[in-house]
This record gives structure tokens, sequence and C-alpha cells, in this order.
């Protein structure tokens, strides 16, 4: 089994052992969301046109809270300096462990997204573009996300640094994605916006492990 | 060439070539401030749309420009404290953030200043101002980073990696506001076009936009002599010159 695999593999084994704080993320997605029709009217018209950017502030959010955990407690216990130092190449190596992170962070907004939706008075032909452009979005935002934590991880008060850096990075994916799903409301085409969003998700993909690995050197250095 | 910036980029050489340096700097800065704006204010014709609150144009413009500029000057620097580790680099990017990032300040708030009687609102969220305020919020991660970063080493070579990965956003996130700006309200504001400014306008403009990049040039040597001298702190050429 090669490296990548192994390491995959041990991230979700140490996810599914603490299964309890996975429930953390899915549920400050939940809580925000329904903070919305609190805050602004629980009108369903209000709420239509406001559920795509209220839905995906929410995921961008929830995303950002998760990405904490993804070098932290391997950077505590030292296994993530044996990372660095081991013959495999970096890059792969973080790859792997932000696969593991969308996995079990990333993959789960997805699977609740249409709920939401339902609670907002999303039109139904907006679900499935919704969940389209989460599949689509969330791997650019934990691949995003992952660079910011590489900076930060060593560091005592990285959160609220770490939102100062990833945050203005997210605008592209929240604005493609936002506008397809509120698009798909009205029954537009919206191939536009979903390449734009696979674009961002093959330039991440390609870029920001290597830029996270090089800042995962200088973090542990 | 290579031997000349070897030697420049060496502190203790930096050092003093930076001082002599900087009264001149500083005095060509004066002079086209003076230049620029008495035609600016007083040469330049007014407007035959916007009469005279065009003219913040000429601090408004300049400042825009330098807000790019120094950017990329940062990611640049980054890049080659990165690749070279030349020290100088670290410390030019570092002394640069802070800069930048008030020079994109200016330009938003005389934006909004100038947005006010024209356009009748402080701010409109239109493609150019959005991506501009996004620019600031960039500059801020960067500074951040710089200070939360105890060793300076370490907090240069982060905010490299940062701002090269912010160079590379920086053009997605411009088009995808701009995008994003015209699905959602369309061309309800055209701003000044790019076209035809008349010479007379022309003139102020480039003189303002050459003394804000002297006034870059001369603080930015006066930080980064600053910061030489914290960071050589303990080496004998500083302690000889502090004693």
């Amino acid at each position: 089994m090669s490296a990548f695999g192994i390491l995959l593999k041990r991230d979700l084994l140490l996810a599914y052992r603490r299964r309890s704080e996975l429930a953390n993320p899915l549920l400050f997605f939940v809580m925000v969301v329904s903070l919305f029709p609190l805050g602004v009217s629980p009108e369903s018209k209000v709420l239509q046109t406001l559920a795509p950017g209220i839905i995906w502030v929410a995921a961008l959010l929830a995303a950002l809270l998760s990405l904490d955990t993804l070098f932290r407690s391997d950077f505590e216990d030292g296994s993530l300096e044996q990372m660095v130092l081991t013959h495999h190449s970096l890059p792969l190596l973080v790859l792997a462990k932000v696969l593991a992170h969308w996995l079990v962070a990333g993959l789960p907004l997805l699977v609740i997204a249409p709920f939401l939706g339902v609670l907002l008075f999303l039109p139904t032909d907006a679900m499935f573009p919704l969940m389209v452009t989460l599949l689509l979005g969330t791997p650019v935002l934990s691949l995003i996300g992952a660079i910011g934590v590489a900076l930060t991880v060593g560091l005592r008060r990285g959160g609220v640094l770490l939102s100062l850096l990833v945050l203005p990075l997210y605008i592209p994916v929240l604005i493609f994605a936002a506008s397809a799903v509120a698009t798909a409301g009205t029954g537009l085409p919206i191939a536009g916006q979903l390449y734009f969003l696979a674009a961002l998700l093959t330039l991440s993909l390609t870029l920001a492990p290597f830029a996270a690995a090089a800042a995962l050197r200088i973090s542990l250095s | 060439m290579w031997a000349f910036l070897q030697k420049f980029s060496s502190p203790k050489y930096f050092y003093s070539l930076a001082g002599q340096m900087i009264p001149w700097l500083g005095a060509i800065c004066g002079l086209l401030f003076i230049a620029g704006l008495y035609y600016g204010l007083f040469v330049a014709p007014p407007d035959y749309q916007q009469g005279e609150s065009y003219r913040i144009m000429f601090i408004h413009v300049p400042a825009a420009w330098m807000s790019m500029f120094v950017y990329v000057v940062i990611a640049l620097m980054g890049a080659i404290g990165l690749i070279w580790k030349i020290k100088l680099a670290d410390i030019i990017a570092a002394s640069s953030a802070p800069l930048g990032a008030s020079f994109t300040f200016i330009a938003l708030v005389t934006g909004s200043l100038w947005g006010k009687p024209m356009w009748g609102t402080w701010w409109v969220w239109d493609g150019r101002l959005t991506s501009e305020l996004i620019l600031l919020f960039l500059y801020f991660g960067i500074i951040a980073l710089n200070v939360a970063i105890e060793d300076k080493r370490n907090a240069a070579r982060a905010s490299a990696v940062l701002a090269l990965v912010g160079v590379v956003n920086i053009p997605i996130i411009h088009y995808s506001v701009q995008w994003w700006n015209t699905l959602h309200q369309g061309a309800t504001v055209s701003k000044i076009g790019a076209p035809s400014i008349h010479i007379s306008m022309l003139i102020p403009l480039l003189l303002m936009a050459f003394a804000f990049k002297f006034y870059y040039a001369t603080v930015l040597l006066i930080r980064a002599r600053a910061e030489v001298l914290e960071r050589e702190r303990n080496s004998s050429w500083v302690m000889e010159l502090v004693k």
C-alpha cells in the first residue's frame, strides 16, 4: 500500500475513533443557517432569495471551523514532523490528509444541504445544483484552507488568524457557487458557473498541496 | 551586476547606502508632490461633467495603482527571499506590507469621498471597489501573519508563501468579482472611462503617480533601515553604531 493510502486510512480511522467531534462542524452549519430566519425574516420569499448565499456562507464558516483539526493533533504529538522527515513526497501526504479531512468534514455538509435548502424554501430545481456546487466547491475550501492551517499550525492562537488569511481566498468559490444555485432556482443554465468551479478545483488540486507542503516545512523549522 | 547586488544586499552596506539615498528620494518626492498638486489643483481645468470634484482623482488613482504595485513587490521579494534566502528581500517585503495597506486604504477612502457627491452613495458593491477591499484584507492577512510569528526569518518565509498564494488568487478574485457584479446588477455605474483623458489632466496625474512612487521608496527605505537595525542588533557593526 502506498504512503498516500496508508495515511488516508490512518486519518479516517482516527476520525472514526473521535466521531463525536465530527458532528460539531455539521451542527454549526445547521445552526448558522437556522439563525437567519430568526434574524432576517421568516417569510418564504425573502429566505428563498437569500438561501443560496446563506447556505454557502454557512458552509464556508463550517469548513473554516473544521480546518483547525487538519494538522493540529499531528503537530502536537510530533507525527507531523515525522511525515515531513520521511522520504515520501510531502505534497502527496498533504493531499492524503486533505482528502481524509474533506471526507469527514466536507462530504457531510453535502448530504445535509438539501435539508437546509428545504428549511429556507430553496426551489426544488436548485437542490441538485446546490449539491453539485458543494461537491465541487468544498474540496477547494479544504485545499486552500490547508495552506492557511499549514502556515498557522505552529502558532498558539492560530484560529482567528487562520480566518483572516483564508477567507479572502474563498471569495471566488462563494461567488460562483452561490450564483450557480441562485441561477438554477430561476431555471437558467448554470454550466458556466460549474465550469468555473471545476477550474478552481483543478487549480487548487494541483497547486495547493505544494504551497501547503512548503508552508508546513516553514512552520516546523 | 551580481557583485553589486550581493554587496547591496548585505545589511550593513544597505544601511549606509539607504541612509544616503533617503534625503535625495525625499526631496524628489516633495518636489513632485508640490508640482503635481499645483498642476492638479490649480492649473488643470475642471471636468465638464464632474466640475471640481474630479480632482480627488489625483490622489485616488495613484494610490490605487500603488496598492497593486506594492503587493507585486511583496510577492516578488517573497519569492526572492524564499529562493535565494536574501535577508534584505525579507526586510523589504515586511516593511512594504503596511505601506501597501495604507495605499489601499487611501484609495478606498478617497473613492468613497468622491462617490458620495458623484454617485450619491458612499459605497457601491462595484467590481473594482470590492476587489480593492479584498486586496486590503489580503494585506491585513500578510501583516497579521508577519506579526504573529516570532522568529523573523520564519515570519518572512510564511508571509512570502501567503503573498505568492495571494498573487495567484488576485486575478481570479478580481475577475470573479467583476463577473459577479455584472450578473447581479449590470452596469449601473460606469467608472471614469479608460480612453480619453486630456493632456492637461494627464500631466498632473503622472506627476502624482511618480510622487507616490518616490514617497513609497523613501518611506520604504526608512522603515527597512529601522528593520535592519532591529534584526542585526547582535552584529558588531550595529553595536558599534549605537554605542
